[in-house]
Formats: structure tokens, C-alpha cells, sequence
């Protein structure tokens, strides 16, 4: 091909090793995942029949996903705890990197950090038992605000619903939040914030309109990291919920396997990545508007 | 003032985070069935109760395995990886990164139920080996993350050097590179064990027959009389992970303090 010149042959080779060099990588993720989520797709287009699958090609799936009230009402919880997880945690979670990153010595920075991790090396499943336990009819709060008398019967309120879906998730991605706004906070030059108060800015201000703007790409990581898997979450609802309350991951489950209706479960995973990614990148534009507008 | 008040919230915020482990030792040591307030007794039962069942030593031996095996393979896909996206420019680099990468934000449900469905069609029996399959996936973000970091900071002018004095690619990668990367291959070995072990949802559903220490969690929390005895499980295994936490963390300071860098947390 372009072997003439010298630098194209060298082009070549440059290109050729990187290439060779990623191939097992890409390969692996071509066949084990590339592949797969095609198969998805494919599967979501096609027809259920008894124990196999026709190939005829069909909306029908799609349409069943949208209009099907169950699979709608699903999707519509799925997402709003999500959104409601992602606001709860980036929220509390904004305070402690900002604390960590500007009210804690730099050498003890490390160990904060540390605190703020350790909890999320044991078991996510046990973890997310223990809230049940936390919020439980006879849990740990409703026990505790009972043996003091603030109530008389247990609060049902927090217990086994899409609130404790809620706190739980919002303990199970802390750090995924906490992590990247401080690395963003870590990254603002002091000397702004000290430029912003010569220049007669109060410390509420100087914070809304230097550190706020400058820490906002930690925070759009944080919330994407935070977002985008607590949508599949299949453990909570199960293990908080007792599968009563399904979310989206746990009906792709019941249909890819009990169900038997691969197609319309392929439909659903589909419709669900695409519910994320079109919230995400709305979530980004709207992100990009308000940077621009500060500057 | 305003810095005592974000103080305080902040100590709150880790009794948030704490809170769960902190019930742990409480309920694997108090002596009733139910978990749940008040206690009752000290008991160490719940201890010998499941140090007993053969079927927890199964499922560590096969998490072992697993995490073993997926440790070693993502970390040698992410150094393919990172090593060719630091030093190479290539046509599609953004693309196929971009794949390797997907997993990272795909949920996992939908990586395990494509996988899946495809080894169903195809007629692969599911084992431990299709749960390192399915675990690879997800762990080789994590791996080409920490290591690409660790490749970018390699200086260029001394591969450079190494060549000139008549080294071949492979003995320069081999004496000079790897060398200088290997904090960044222990901490992304690290990692994907640790991302592995903790793994629930391909395990369950890509093993088959076979179970893991999460999977085998996950179906005892079906026996309301099981409970107890994961609480137990549950806290040697906070015990074991704070130790090794300190001790990895304890190496990490020195290998930072030893190059002179940053100290950035580690995590992620």
C-alpha cells in the first residue's frame, strides 16, 4: 500500500503495532461484548415462539415495552430512582470532597480518604442486607425511635420501598461520587479563590462563581458513574424489596429466563440503555450550557 | 464557624457510611435467629455454625479461582491495551477504547444477560470459567484505567536509550518498562480481584451450577435461619479487607513517597 516514502511506511508501522498491540484486547471485547449486545439487538426485532425464537422481523416488542403499563410504570420507577439516588448522593457527597480537599491537612488527606473507602471493600450484598436491617419494620430506627417513645408503632415509611431502594443505593455509590469531585476540587488553583476574595468577592460568592464552575466536570463524572448503573440495579430490589417491587434489571431477568420471551426482554435492555444514554447526554449538553454561561 | 459545621457534617457522613458494618459484629455475635434490636445474648455459635458448612469453603475455593484467574487476565488485556493507546498512534484508537471501556458504564445486567444469551444459543455450558469470561469484561476498564496512568508517565527518552544501546523491543520492555510500571500492575492485580470477588450478578448468573462466595451470600439470605451465620462471615471478612487495605495502602504511601508524587487517594 503507501509503503513509497518513508514516512509512510513508518505511519505504517506505527499504526500496525498499535493495532497489533490492542488486538487481544479488542478482539476479547469485540466477541464477548461487541457481539453480545448485538445479539440483544438483533433478538429485540425478532419474533417469541414456544421455546425458540422466530425470525421474523417485528416492532411489536418495542411497541410492547412503551404502551405495556406494567413494563412502562417499571421503566418510569427504574429511572426516577435512579435520578432520585444520583441528586441524593452527589449532593451529600459534594460537602465531604470539598471538606476533604480544602479544610483537611494535606497530609491527612490520604487518610480520609481512606475512611471514605474502606466500607465499600465488604460485600455489596451484605451491605445492602444490613440496610435492610437498618430500616426494617423491627430495624434499627424503628426500634430505637419506638424504645425512646417518639413512635408507637414501627414507621413504614423507610422500610422495604423505593425509599430504602433510595438510601441504600446513595450508601453504595458514595465513593463513586466523593472520588472524582475531589480529584476536580484538588485540581482548582488556590490562587483563584484568594484572587477572587482580593477582589472583594465574599467566601459564598468566590464559591459559587470560582470554585462551583471549576469543580463541575468532577461533578458530571460523579453523576454519569453514579446514574448510569444504579438503572440496572438488580440486588436491591430484591434483597430490600423482597421482589416485590421490581426495577427494570429484575423484569429483563424474569423475562430472559423464567419468562422465556428473550425477544421482549432484549427489547427492554435496549429501550433501558437507550433511556440512559439519551438522559446522559441530555444531562451533558445542559452540563456544557451552564459552563458556558459562567465563563 | 463554617469550618467546624462542614467538620461535623463530614464525621456524620462516615457514620452514614459506617453504619452497616458497624451492626455486623453486633448481630454475628448476639445469640438469636432474628437480626434485629434488641439483643439477646453473646454467643460465638454463629461462628463455629458456619466455619462447619461445606458449602461456604466450595464457593471460596471456586471465588479463589475465579478471582485469581480474572485478576492475572484483565490486567495482561489492560496492559496490551494501555501500553498501545500511550505509545502508539493508530487509526480507530478512540473506537476500539472506547468498547474496551463500555462495560464501565453499561449495567451489568445487560452485560450478563447478553453474554448470556449468546452462550445459551450457542450451547456453551456454564461454569466458573464462563463467570471469568463474563468478569474479564467488566475488570479490564478498571485495569487499562489504573495502568494506562502508569504507562503515561513513563518517560519515552529512556526506552529510547535502552535501544540505542542495542536492547531488542521485547528485553526493553522487559527490563526498562515493566519495571517502572510494576506499581501500576500490582494495584490493578489488586483491583480486579477485588472488583471479582465482590461480583454478584454474572456470577449468578453466568455459573451455572457452580457458586461463588457472593452467590453463595446472596442464597443464604433465602434461610431467615442462615442470616446469623453470613453476619459472621460477613465480619471476618471486614476484619480480612481492613487489613489488607492498610497494608496495600501502607505499601502505596511508600511507593509514592519513595517516586516523590502526589498522593491522590488511590481508589478509582
Amino acid at each position: 500500500m503507501a509503503k513509497s516514502t518513508k514516512v509512510g511506511r513508518f505511519r505504517d508501522t506505527e499504526a500496525a503495532s498499535g493495532l497489533a498491540l490492542i488486538s487481544p484486547t479488542a478482539l476479547y471485547a469485540i466477541l464477548l461484548l461487541a457481539a453480545p449486545l448485538a445479539t440483544i439487538i438483533i433478538y429485540s426485532l425478532l419474533t417469541d415462539g414456544e421455546l425458540t425464537i422466530i425470525r421474523d422481523f417485528t416492532f411489536a416488542n418495542y411497541i410492547e415495552t412503551w404502551t405495556n403499563r406494567i413494563y412502562r410504570s417499571i421503566m418510569f420507577r427504574s429511572l426516577s430512582v435512579s435520578i432520585a439516588v444520583t441528586i441524593l448522593t452527589v449532593l451529600l457527597a459534594y460537602p465531604v470532597a470539598y471538606f476533604v480537599s480544602f479544610h483537611v491537612a494535606p497530609d491527612k488527606k490520604s487518610l480520609w480518604l481512606f475512611l471514605i473507602t474502606i466500607p465499600f471493600w465488604t460485600s455489596y450484598l451484605i451491605r445492602v442486607f444490613l440496610w435492610k436491617v437498618i430500616l426494617g419494620y423491627n430495624g434499627v430506627i424503628n426500634s430505637g425511635l419506638m424504645s425512646v417513645g417518639v413512635i408507637d408503632e414501627p414507621l413504614t415509611a423507610i422500610s422495604y420501598n423505593v425509599q430504602a431502594f433510595v438510601v441504600t443505593l446513595a450508601h453504595a455509590y458514595a465513593p463513586f461520587a466523593i472520588l472524582p469531585i475531589f480529584v476536580a476540587l484538588e485540581k482548582i488553583d488556590r490562587s483563584l479563590l484568594e484572587a477572587g476574595q482580593d477582589l472583594g468577592e465574599s467566601k459564598f460568592r468566590t464559591f459559587l462563581r470560582v470554585t462551583l464552575p471549576l469543580s463541575i466536570p468532577g461533578v458530571a463524572a460523579a453523576v454519569l458513574i453514579v446514574f448510569i448503573p444504579t438503572i440496572g440495579d438488580y440486588v436491591t430490589p430484591n434483597l430490600i424489596g423482597g421482589g416485590k417491587i421490581p426495577m427494570i434489571a429484575n423484569v429483563i431477568e424474569k423475562l430472559m429466563l423464567k419468562g422465556d420471551n428473550k425477544p421482549l426482554g432484549s427489547a427492554i435492555a435496549v429501550s433501558a440503555m437507550i433511556v440512559v444514554t439519551l438522559v446522559s447526554l441530555l444531562f451533558l449538553f445542559l452540563i456544557r450550557k451552564y459552563l458556558r454561561a459562567t465563563k | 464557624m463554617k469550618f467546624s459545621g462542614l467538620r461535623v457534617y463530614a464525621i456524620g457522613y462516615l457514620i452514614f457510611l459506617y453504619a452497616p458494618i458497624l451492626l455486623l459484629p453486633l448481630f454475628a455475635f448476639n445469640d438469636s435467629k432474628v437480626i434485629a434490636f434488641p439483643l439477646s445474648g453473646f454467643t460465638t455459635s454463629w461462628f463455629s455454625q458456619m466455619w462447619a458448612d461445606d458449602n461456604l469453603w466450595n464457593a471460596l475455593k471456586n471465588s479463589v479461582i475465579v478471582s485469581s484467574s480474572v485478576a492475572v487476565l484483565s490486567t495482561a488485556f489492560g496492559v496490551f491495551a494501555a501500553r498501545a493507546t500511550t505509545r502508539y498512534a493508530f487509526p480507530g484508537k478512540g473506537g476500539i477504547l472506547g468498547l474496551i471501556m463500555l462495560p464501565l458504564v453499561l449495567p451489568e445486567m445487560i452485560v450478563a444477560m447478553s453474554l448470556l444469551i449468546v452462550l445459551l444459543a450457542i450451547g456453551f455450558p456454564l461454569s466458573i470459567f464462563t463467570i471469568i469470561l463474563g468478569h474479564v469484561l467488566i475488570c479490564t476498564p478498571f485495569a487499562v484505567a489504573i495502568l494506562s496512568s502508569a504507562f503515561q508517565s513513563l518517560d519515552k527518552s529512556l526506552e529510547e536509550a535502552a535501544y540505542d544501546l542495542g536492547e531488542t523491543p521485547f528485553s526493553t520492555f522487559r527490563l526498562i518498562i515493566f519495571p517502572l510500571v510494576m506499581p501500576g500492575i500490582i494495584s490493578s492485580l489488586l483491583i480486579s480481584f477485588t472488583i471479582s470477588l465482590d461480583e454478584f450478578i454474572i456470577a449468578f448468573f453466568l455459573g451455572g451450577n457452580e457458586t461463588t462466595l457472593s452467590v453463595y451470600i446472596f442464597g443464604q439470605f433465602r434461610f431467615p435461619a442462615k442470616v446469623p451465620s453470613i453476619m459472621a462471615l460477613g465480619t471476618i471478612l471486614v476484619c480480612l479487607s481492613i487489613a489488607l487495605l492498610a497494608t496495600a495502602e501502607y505499601f502505596r504511601r511508600r511507593g509514592i513517597a519513595k517516586a516523590g508524587g502526589k498522593d491522590t487517594g488511590g481508589f478509582l
